[in-house]
């Protein structure tokens, strides 16, 4: 039962931040509607977790898996961070505009919320395509909501390519449906398409994975259709960018992570090379463009793409030990992409720019933006002792002992590249003279959300409890055939 | 008299149209005209899923069809109008990024790249729906080509509904018993889509103070003429 409430309580806080816009209250809501939301996915996934066994409260409808549970956690988690981080960060005039104002953000976020959860809840795949659909269209006004020509543009080739992209993957889905009809009495949920994988005519498979891989591509910001993401991923505020790049990627990866298997269970049909080939070219695009950005927040947009791009190749590579740093990766990425962007929001905050060269000595103007903008690059940079660098060298780890030298070559180089890319950014913005003026105080609700992300971030680089091993033991299991 | 072939023939007709009002939407040079040929568009959806209804004995796709009708031809035409009113009525002509006879050279080869693409798949769904597959996925790459081509912002939500329209063509056929309530969810998204994209369009408008998207091109990797570098 408690899987089906999970998406309601941001629905709730909705609806309540709609009627009732006030400066304390809208906040409040979102606030307790995300943590409510957090104590459901948590509670959900202790459950799956320690009986191994997925909970199914509507028969092909809603059910919650390991993956499944593990993005709702993960898109819980962040969700409640960003609803802190936006009552701290927030700054609406009084009066009527503000609240007008206030009440645009908090009734898009909640409803924004309500559709990345409801994308791993719901089982049916024509259900899911619309919950990705979703999760585009309540968030458009969300990145545009600054009003200035950047947000706006941002926002215009969001919705268009994300659109497009849908438009594609809905033919995709479609043939999906098509070939279950044709293999005879399945329904049409992850689990069905997977059992009846093998009596689908293998053509009518793999079209329909890659119009879904372009489609829904497009949305995960796999290269060449992810022009918009840095774009979008800048402009928004920055508790919507940490969604953004955080768990709405994540949750749309996850969409074609449950097709990869789908393919895989057939005989006669390959989409490995693809999805590898995606991957490598992702990664090494946006690593490779990472050098050249001059605004931190599209540093950090560009390795989103990155990230994707390796957990994507990282699929295609296969093998236990792989698809255990996969889901890994997954869960490590959202959380320190979060960090990312709230640290980028603190700078944001101090400095009023978003200009790298004219952020300097940001540890002296506040040592808690420093820090935690410090801390956030080195993660995803993926050093130690954070969760990122676990999970890419049990990638690399893998994928060597799989024999896969070339692609595992290849995924190292990027992450080099990438690592160089954001030092050489980041150490002159949190190092060196400090300028004169600045605001140096951190809203304490900011600091406890970069607190809520930050120590899953160092706790996973440390060690793996045991119902986290669990959840990603049963989540890798699903990726393989 | 068996009215199987006829039905099937008909529905060829309304597919073969479907595909001109794709090329249509590449060539037209007014906004209000965009509107109208996607309305047809509409049209022609509705028909073919009324006729694979006969055709395939699928009472859903009456269904289907009725929803097409509602959504497509009343409710998004009305929506468009309440929310960028003085886009849609401007009489003037549309820019476009590429001539005519160019467009209509590489949406002919989209055609019949999609023919080729969908032949290998099979003959599935025999006789009646078979020119649904081929020309939805045609409907699709050619929407995706008008989004690319164009301009304005309201074509481009038209192109962005045209090429759902091409999806949906090729789903009455491949997928005629799609659950009713996929069918009543997609349906909501599109008119979603409307509401949001219109919105978006006036924003543009009151902010930006045009909605000649192409000319949005601030948000780049170089750095801005202003920094110190």
């Amino acid at each position: 039962m408690v899987p089906l409430l999970i998406p309601l309580a941001p629905l709730a806080a909705a609806a309540v931040a709609g009627v009732r816009p006030g400066r304390w209250t809208a906040p409040l809501v979102t606030c307790a509607g995300a943590v409510a939301a957090l104590a459901g996915a948590l509670r959900t996934v202790l459950q799956v977790a320690t009986t191994g066994n997925p909970l199914v409260p509507l028969r092909d409808v809603v059910g919650v898996d390991g993956l499944g549970g593990l993005v709702v956690g993960l898109v819980a988690l962040v969700g409640t961070a960003a609803a802190f981080f936006s009552w701290g960060d927030l700054d609406v005039p009084d009066g009527e505009d503000g609240r007008r104002r206030l009440r645009r953000y908090y009734v898009h976020f909640n409803l924004f919320l309500f559709s990345l959860l409801a994308v791993p809840l719901v089982l049916d795949a024509a259900l899911v395509w619309i919950a990705v659909e979703l999760t585009t269209l309540l968030s458009v006004f969300l990145v545009g909501f600054d009003g200035t020509r950047e947000s706006l543009e941002a926002a215009w080739k969001y919705v268009v390519l994300t659109l497009m992209g849908a438009a594609i993957a809905l033919l995709g889905i479609l043939l999906f449906y098509w070939a279950l009809r044709e293999a005879g009495g399945y329904a049409f949920t992850w689990d069905g398409l997977r059992r009846a994988a093998p009596r689908m005519p293998p053509s009518v498979l793999v079209t329909a994975f890659l119009l879904v891989l372009v489609g829904f591509g497009a949305k995960a910001g796999l290269v060449p259709l992810h022009t918009w993401l840095p774009d979008a991923h800048s402009q928004a505020p920055s508790p919507v960018c940490a969604l953004l790049s955080g768990v709405e990627t994540t949750a749309v990866l996850y969409v074609l992570l449950r097709l990869l298997p789908v393919v895989g269970a057939s005989s006669g049909a390959r989409a490995d090379v693809w999805v590898l080939g995606f991957g490598l070219v992702s990664a090494g695009t946006a690593a490779f463009l990472m050098i050249q950005t001059t605004d931190y927040k599209r540093l950090f947009a560009f390795s989103t793409v990155e990230h994707m791009g390796i957990i994507m190749a990282a699929a295609g590579i296969g093998g236990p030990v792989v698809w255990y740093g996969a889901v890994y990766q997954i869960a490590s990425h959202a959380l320190t992409k979060a960090l990312c962007f709230f640290a980028a929001g603190a700078a944001h905050h101090c400095t009023r720019t978003r200009e790298m060269a004219r952020v300097r000595g940001l540890l002296h103007l506040s040592p808690v933006a420093g820090l935690a903008l410090l801390g956030g690059s080195l993660a995803i940079a993926g050093s130690p002792p954070f969760a990122v660098f676990v999970s890419e060298f049990a990638i690399l780890r893998g994928a060597v002992a799989e024999g896969r030298l070339v692609p595992a070559g290849l995924l190292a180089l990027f992450i080099v590249v990438a690592f160089c890319a954001l030092m050489a950014h980041v150490t002159p913005m949190v190092f060196g003279r400090p300028p004169s003026s600045g605001t140096p105080r951190i809203p304490a609700l900011c600091t406890l959300a970069l607190v809520l992300v930050a120590l899953p971030v160092v706790a996973l680089g440390l060690f793996t409890p045991g119902v986290v091993h669990g959840i990603f033991r049963l989540a890798a299991s699903s990726l393989g055939r | 008299m068996p009215v199987g072939p006829l039905v099937g023939a008909l529905n060829d007709l309304a597919c073969g149209a479907f595909l001109l009002t794709a090329f249509a939407l590449v060539v037209v040079r007014q906004v209000q005209e965009c509107l109208w040929v996607f309305v047809l568009q509409s049209v022609l959806l509705a028909s073919s899923s009324f006729l694979l209804a006969v055709r395939l004995r699928v009472p859903d796709l009456v269904a289907v069809g009725v929803l097409t009708l509602a959504v497509k031809t009343v409710l998004i035409p009305w929506l468009l109008r309440k929310t960028v009113q003085e886009e849609i009525y401007a009489r003037r002509e549309l820019a476009q990024l590429v001539t005519v006879p160019a467009s209509l050279l590489v949406s002919l080869a989209l055609a019949v790249g999609a023919y080729l693409l969908t032949t290998p798949l099979g003959t599935a769904t025999v006789g009646a729906g078979r020119a649904n597959l081929p020309i939805g996925t045609a409907g699709l790459l050619v929407g995706a080509y008008t989004l690319a081509v164009r301009r304005e912002a309201v074509p481009q939500v038209i192109a962005i509904l045209a090429m759902e329209n091409g999806a949906f063509l090729a789903g009455v056929a491949v997928a005629p018993d799609l659950p009713l309530i996929a069918e009543l969810a997609a349906s909501f998204d599109v008119l979603v889509i409307a509401l949001v994209m219109g919105l978006l369009t006036r924003a543009l408008h009151e902010h930006v103070g045009t909605t000649d998207v192409a000319t949005l091109r601030t948000l780049r990797e170089e750095p801005a003429p202003w920094s110190p570098s």
